[in-house]
């Protein structure tokens, strides 16, 4: 069985003149070597340190198309032309940096959607839910941004799109746009910060995964059973060498993935259009952001002037426009009130059959958001989309929270050991 | 849980096909046909004859009007010329240049260094020779049309039934010209317009492929425009298809390397990942 043992390196007389100086070994020891990690987590527990790892391969190679790259509107576009066509392998960099933004939501988002489903936010791991919700956050701004270097007709446009969102606030909605544009229109200036904010983001993101992770280990990883860690010796593993096998694991199978798209389909997931030089006096004729934003971008297009909701209840306070660009941003922030909006005690949905049935219409609903928000608003994507984001909204506030107090759920496992113990083998 | 997960692929299928029909019936511009092309594919390449005698076809006929701004000619090399023919080829171009130390512009003859010079001084000069409208650089224009640069993956939720690459909208383009708008064409449209005939306007031109179909550039290539040095007979189609080939390696002159190096990364992961699977089946025998 397993063993809480601290590494014989910890009396190398090196590390312990150190460590006495600078604890990092002990650290290191206490949050590898002797951390309990449940014994039963599944794969869908992998993600969460592939995000990790994605999250530093876009710093590192970030950080070298920076050495390479000019944010000027009259250079930009060929500076990127330049990296893939001369520079040493920055093709390479560039493709791997290109698809590691798709690599990173898709991971995130399984990594959200595990923990929905497993129900990893409920009580003591508010926090650490709240902080993960915040990097999405930041992750989606700092995406939005670096889509927009490479200055292309989509850079241009959909900077153009988003910023205007912000004029439907009133009164301060202009100035504050123009405020986001250092000018009158997206133009230098604009391309200017957004290049400085996409290589600061990054490292505050960092920040708050190490947050994240200091959470994490306050109370240890959730499980598929979701009940707590009663006996250390008999429920957990130390995480190493079990979950740092079982991670790299992982990291390999994502990296088969991951190499498909960059070296055989490196463009899958962009946009033609970005392939020409941004201008200002062509429109695009379809302009859609990046996949991991269409659901969002399904949401604010639902709000027409004749879309029931806004027709009934919010019309008399505000413009459609505004009210699709609250609904889009209040369906993220919304999720940071899931610990609250769940009441039940059971975290895991395995015991939760209606809650479970409803977590796996939430997933299909998203995914019609996303081809929703793919499309042009014709025919009859216009009312799927409405009543999508209707459903959207109203199983996270109304339906989520019912069925959580109304539902009867099915007996929980007395521990994670026994719950992995085949029953002729319980001790 | 299997029926509920069942119900919603079908939803999904349903939506899907439900929508692309609806694309269809509206009698928009058609999708172009997918070809084969020789770089397609986990080891494809570039067809070197093919390309050369589209790089002829690109200097003898499009560089009238299109400029290649993002290609030097040194490049070439690329499409397996040698120094000397690369040399010949830039000795062909008069480059202006300068200042020299007397603050003169001069024009001398083209070095492989060099950029492939435009047919035009800029922008505005462009447009006023084309009626208006710039014709657009041709460096990337495989990848910045629809379908975009190659791709071994060409099925999405966006187009289910698989979708055609940039570089076939571009011989679809080239080869969908017609004298006169095309009966059966007119038919339909007419279907689709309560009764009105396409009408195209003066000084544009008919192609089936071109989104709403009048088109500024007229058929830029007619049959044997071009003596090819390989003795090929100079076809439309077979000059549209060269120089298609060409215009995928300008956009792409990657493509080969990133293969190449593509297929022995998935080698290397291959056995890296089974063989950490291995030792994670080892280290867990104990807990299992």
């Amino acid at each position: 069985m397993a063993q809480f043992q601290k590494p014989a390196w910890l009396d190398n007389s090196l590390v312990k003149w150190v460590d006495h100086r600078l604890p990092v070994f002990t650290f290191v020891s206490h949050e590898l070597y002797e951390y309990p990690t449940p014994r039963n987590l599944n794969y869908w527990w992998n993600f969460g340190s592939l995000a990790g790892i994605v999250l530093v391969i876009m710093i590192v190679t970030g950080i070298t198309l920076a050495m390479h790259y000019t944010p000027h509107t009259a250079f930009a576009f060929d500076s990127v032309e330049r990296i893939m066509r001369d520079v040493n392998y920055g093709w390479l960099i560039r493709y791997i940096h290109m698809n590691g933004g798709s690599a990173f939501f898709i991971v995130v988002y399984i990594h959200i959607f595990r923990g929905m489903y497993f129900g990893s936010y409920k009580s003591p791991r508010e926090i650490l839910w709240i902080l993960g919700v915040v990097i999405l956050l930041l992750m989606m701004a700092t995406a939005f941004m670096g889509y927009v270097l490479p200055w292309g007709q989509m850079s241009f446009w959909g900077a153009t799109v988003i910023t205007n969102l912000f004029s439907a606030l009133p009164l301060i909605g202009d100035p504050i746009v123009k405020w986001l544009w250092g000018g009158f229109v997206v133009d230098n200036p604009t391309l200017n910060r957004f290049f400085s904010l996409h290589y600061l983001l990054p490292f505050v993101i960092v920040g708050l995964v190490f947050l994240h992770l200091w959470a994490l280990h306050m109370h240890h990883s959730n499980n598929p059973t979701g009940v707590d860690i009663k006996d250390k010796g008999k429920d957990t593993t130390p995480f190493h060498p079990y979950y740092t096998i079982k991670d790299l694991f992982g990291l390999g199978v994502l990296m088969i993935v991951f190499c498909l798209f960059v070296f055989f389909a490196p463009n899958y997931f962009g946009e033609a259009d970005n392939y020409i030089l941004a201008n200002p006096l062509v429109t695009p004729p379809h302009i859609v952001p990046e996949w991991y934003f269409l659901p969002y971008y399904a949401i604010l297009r639902a709000f027409t002037t004749d879309y029931i909701p806004y027709a009934w209840f919010l019309s008399w306070v505000m413009s459609a426009k505004l009210a699709g660009v609250l609904a889009m941003f209040g369906s993220i922030l919304l999720l940071l009130f899931l610990p609250w909006l769940d009441r039940s005690r059971v975290r895991s949905a395995t015991y939760r059959p209606v809650h479970r049935a409803l977590f796996w219409v939430f997933v299909l609903n998203g995914i019609i958001l996303g081809y929703v928000g793919g499309h042009p608003p014709e025919g009859a994507l216009v009312a799927i989309g409405q009543w999508s984001t209707f459903y959207y909204f109203f199983h996270l506030i109304i339906l989520l929270p019912l069925v959580s107090v109304l539902e009867r759920t099915k007996p929980l496992p007395d521990s994670i050991a026994a719950s992995v113990m085949k029953p002729q083998a319980a001790e | 849980m299997k029926m509920m997960k069942l119900i919603a692929v079908a939803a999904i299928a349903t939506g899907i096909a439900a929508s692309s029909g609806a694309a269809l019936a509206a009698g928009d511009t058609p999708t172009p046909p997918s070809r084969q092309w020789s770089f397609t594919g986990l080891f494809g390449t570039f067809d070197r004859a093919a390309a050369q005698r589209g790089f002829q076809v690109y200097k003898n006929v499009c560089s009238a009007c299109h400029s290649l701004n993002l290609i030097s000619i040194r490049n070439l090399h690329g499409l397996g010329y040698n120094d000397d023919e690369i040399k010949a080829v830039a000795a062909g171009y008069q480059v202006k240049d300068g200042p020299n130390d007397d603050g003169e512009m001069f024009e001398r003859p083209g070095r492989p260094a060099d950029r492939f010079p435009s047919p035009f001084p800029n922008a505005k000069a462009a447009a006023a020779a084309n009626g208006g409208a710039a014709p657009p650089d041709l460096s990337l224009i495989t990848k910045a049309r629809a379908g975009g640069g190659d791709s071994a993956i060409r099925v999405s939720l966006k187009h289910p039934g698989g979708y055609p690459l940039g570089v076939d909208y571009i011989y679809a383009l080239l080869t969908g010209y017609s004298e006169k708008v095309p009966a059966d064409f007119q038919k339909n449209w007419a279907a689709h317009h309560d009764g009105k005939p396409f009408e195209l306007p003066d000084g544009k031109h008919f192609n089936m492929y071109f989104p709403g179909h009048a088109i500024s550039m007229a058929p830029p290539l007619a049959e044997g425009g071009v003596e090819y040095g390989d003795g090929t007979k100079a076809t439309v189609a077979q000059m549209a298809s060269d120089i298609s080939m060409f215009l995928a390696w300008t956009a792409e002159p990657e493509l080969e390397a990133r293969k190449n190096l593509g297929i022995k990364v998935l080698l290397f992961l291959l056995l890296l990942t089974a063989m950490l699977y291995a030792l994670k089946r080892k280290i867990w025998s104990d807990v299992h």
